[in-house]
Order: C-alpha cells, then sequence, then structure tokens
C-alpha cells in the first residue's frame, strides 16, 4: 500500500512543475515575437495548466483534508512548492524559453511514457491525455532549436547563452531523492535517473541537427524538490496568487 | 542587418473524413514544417480538423479581378446548366 503522505507530495511535485511552467509560458501572451507563436507558447501553457488541474485535483483527493484543485495552486507558500528550478527561471529571450521548453519537454515525454505503466490508475490517465500533448511540445521546441541554431550569426549566439544556462538546471529532474525511490518502487512512479541516457540521446540528436552542443557542466543546481527556490518563485507566485489572496474563494 | 521577409502560406483545414480541406486563413512561417505547426497552434486550436495543407501564398495562381466579367458573367444566363428542370417521380423521394 503507498503512503498517502509520499503519493500526495509525488503528486505536488508533478503539479508543480506544470503549474510554474505553465505560467512562465503564459508571460508571453501577447508579447511573443510573432502571432503564430504567441498562440503556440500560450497553447503549450494550456496544456500544460490542464495537466496541473487533474494532478491537483487528485493530489487534493488523496490528502483527505479537501483542498480542492485551487487551493493548491494558490494558497501555499514559497517554500511548499516543490517544482523543479528549470521551471521558474526567467523565460528570458526566445532561445531562452525555447531551450527551457525543450529540456523539460524531452524529459516529460519520457517521464509521462514511463507513468502510463504506473499502478495508480488515475497517474496512468493523466499520463495517457499527457503524453499526446508533451509529444507536440517535444517537436515544437525542437524544431526551433534546430532552426535558431541554423539561422543567424545572432540566434545561434543566443542559443549557445540559453543552452549555457539552463544546463546546470538539468540534473534536477532526474533525481532519485528518498520520495522518488519509494515511488519508484511503489511502481507509481519511475525510475529518474534511468531516464537520463535516453534523454541525453534525444537532446543530442537535435542538438546535431542545429550544430550546437551539450555545454559540458560538472555541477548541477538543486533545492527545488526540497522547497528551496530561486530569487524567481516569490515572483511568481505574487502574480499567480494575487486573486485569490485578495479575494479568498474567489471563483468564476 | 538585413532580414529575409517571413513568407506566407495559406492554410486549408479537412473538418471531417469525407469534406473537401477549405481554406481557414494564413500564417507566416520560415518553412513547411513550422508553417504546420503555426497552422495548427493558430487554426485548429478548438477541434476544427483532423487533416491540414498548407501551400506558399505565392505558389497559388489566382485570377485576376479585371477579368471578372469575361471569366465569369457568361455562365449567369445559362440557367439551364442548373439540374433544376427535371420532374422527379414521388416514388425517388428526397433527393
Amino acid at each position: 500500500m503507498v503512503d498517502k503522505k509520499s503519493l500526495f507530495n509525488y503528486l505536488l511535485r508533478l503539479g508543480d512543475d506544470q503549474q510554474i511552467l505553465s505560467q512562465r509560458l503564459g508571460e508571453w501572451c501577447g508579447h511573443a515575437p510573432t502571432l503564430e507563436e504567441d498562440l503556440a507558447l500560450a497553447n503549450i501553457a494550456l496544456d500544460l495548466l490542464g495537466q496541473a488541474r487533474s494532478l491537483y485535483t487528485y493530489a487534493g483527493e488523496v490528502e483527505g483534508l479537501g483542498r480542492d484543485e485551487d487551493q493548491l495552486a494558490f494558497l501555499r507558500y514559497e517554500n511548499d512548492y516543490v517544482n523543479a528550478l528549470i521551471v521558474e527561471r526567467p523565460n528570458g529571450d526566445f532561445a531562452h524559453t525555447i531551450t527551457r521548453q525543450f529540456f523539460y519537454s524531452v524529459f516529460m515525454d519520457l517521464l509521462w511514457n514511463g507513468l502510463l505503466k504506473s499502478s495508480d490508475e488515475t497517474i496512468r490517465a493523466i499520463a495517457a491525455k499527457a503524453v499526446k500533448e508533451v509529444d507536440y511540445h517535444v517537436r515544437h521546441s525542437a524544431e526551433w532549436v534546430i532552426r535558431l541554431g541554423q539561422g543567424t550569426a545572432e540566434s545561434r549566439e543566443r542559443m549557445v547563452d540559453a543552452l549555457d544556462e539552463f544546463a546546470i538546471y538539468t540534473g534536477e529532474l532526474f533525481e532519485m531523492d528518498a520520495l522518488a525511490t519509494e515511488m519508484a518502487e511503489a511502481g507509481v512512479g519511475v525510475d529518474l535517473a534511468a531516464l537520463r541516457p535516453q534523454w541525453e540521446a534525444e537532446v543530442n540528436n537535435i542538438l546535431t541537427d542545429a550544430g550546437l552542443e551539450m555545454p559540458k557542466v560538472n555541477w548541477m543546481q538543486t533545492g527545488g524538490r526540497s522547497g528551496e527556490h530561486t530569487e524567481h518563485l516569490g515572483h511568481i507566485l505574487a502574480e499567480l496568487q494575487y486573486m485569490q489572496r485578495t479575494y479568498p474563494g474567489m471563483t468564476w | 542587418m538585413s532580414e529575409k521577409p517571413t513568407p506566407l502560406w495559406e492554410v486549408f483545414i479537412r473538418a471531417r473524413n469525407g469534406l473537401s480541406h477549405k481554406h481557414a486563413g494564413s500564417i507566416h512561417a520560415a518553412d513547411a514544417e513550422m508553417a504546420l505547426q503555426a497552422a495548427r497552434d493558430v487554426y485548429t486550436r478548438r477541434g476544427e480538423g483532423q487533416s491540414l495543407w498548407v501551400v506558399r501564398s505565392d505558389q497559388i495562381v489566382a485570377s485576376d479581378p479585371v477579368d471578372k466579367d469575361m471569366m465569369f458573367e457568361p455562365t449567369a444566363s445559362k440557367i439551364y446548366r442548373h439540374p433544376t428542370f427535371y420532374e422527379i417521380p414521388e416514388e425517388v423521394g428526397n433527393m
């Protein structure tokens, strides 16, 4: 029998990753370089928000304290969020946003595919919907990586900068701490460390097509899974939580 | 720095099997693959399609509006081309 508290925390990790990245992508709405990309990024953001809603709703049921998706999304404190740091990093320029999306989507594609075989029926159902969405996120971001890498001298330079910035945030995605190990052993979760070779192969494939290289890093940033965040999360939450904090219980 | 203008593409969507692709609008994209993605992202957000075509706008050959009278006016008087002069036997029912 899976420990309820552990399952709840595991679902929060998954939910927070999708919600925070969704909020970040939402910042592009009305500001993206082209109308086409404005919609593309908003579409991805909405896919992620839908996934977060399902995960939070289920987390609330598992917790059994009557908290719903809104309370979990909007009424927790900064250090209660357990998202990976990569999703809270600022959008930067378009190359940064695309690089973050590419790294993250390739990872989530592998993770959701793994979760299709979860012992938890609800997680399997959420994964079944998410795999189709994330497939497109991978395709879209990968095609942009290739075009930016092979575009102009400037677009290439911006991609190189972005790869340098985000490389140190990729290690955290594969961390197998006590909770991740417990969930993997229970068959609920996936052995994240085991996904890494495939992630590296897929990322390197695309980077090769783009004429780019994964930067060599010998140190990885970490902390998000235990609630230790960069200075950026507080600012995200200020915007994200404003309405629920100002008008508690507000719905529409 | 000089930038090449991003090509314009026309988007055609087939809503269901058995229907034909229908013009939906246009998008800008650098190449065919990105045009398909842009078409998907801009025009199929509400389940509009089962299939997408994109074609570069500059590849479409269009009739000149100046030729409208020559091209289309003469057909207006050929009402016998419409199959409206047949009596349909009752046993056929609705056609």
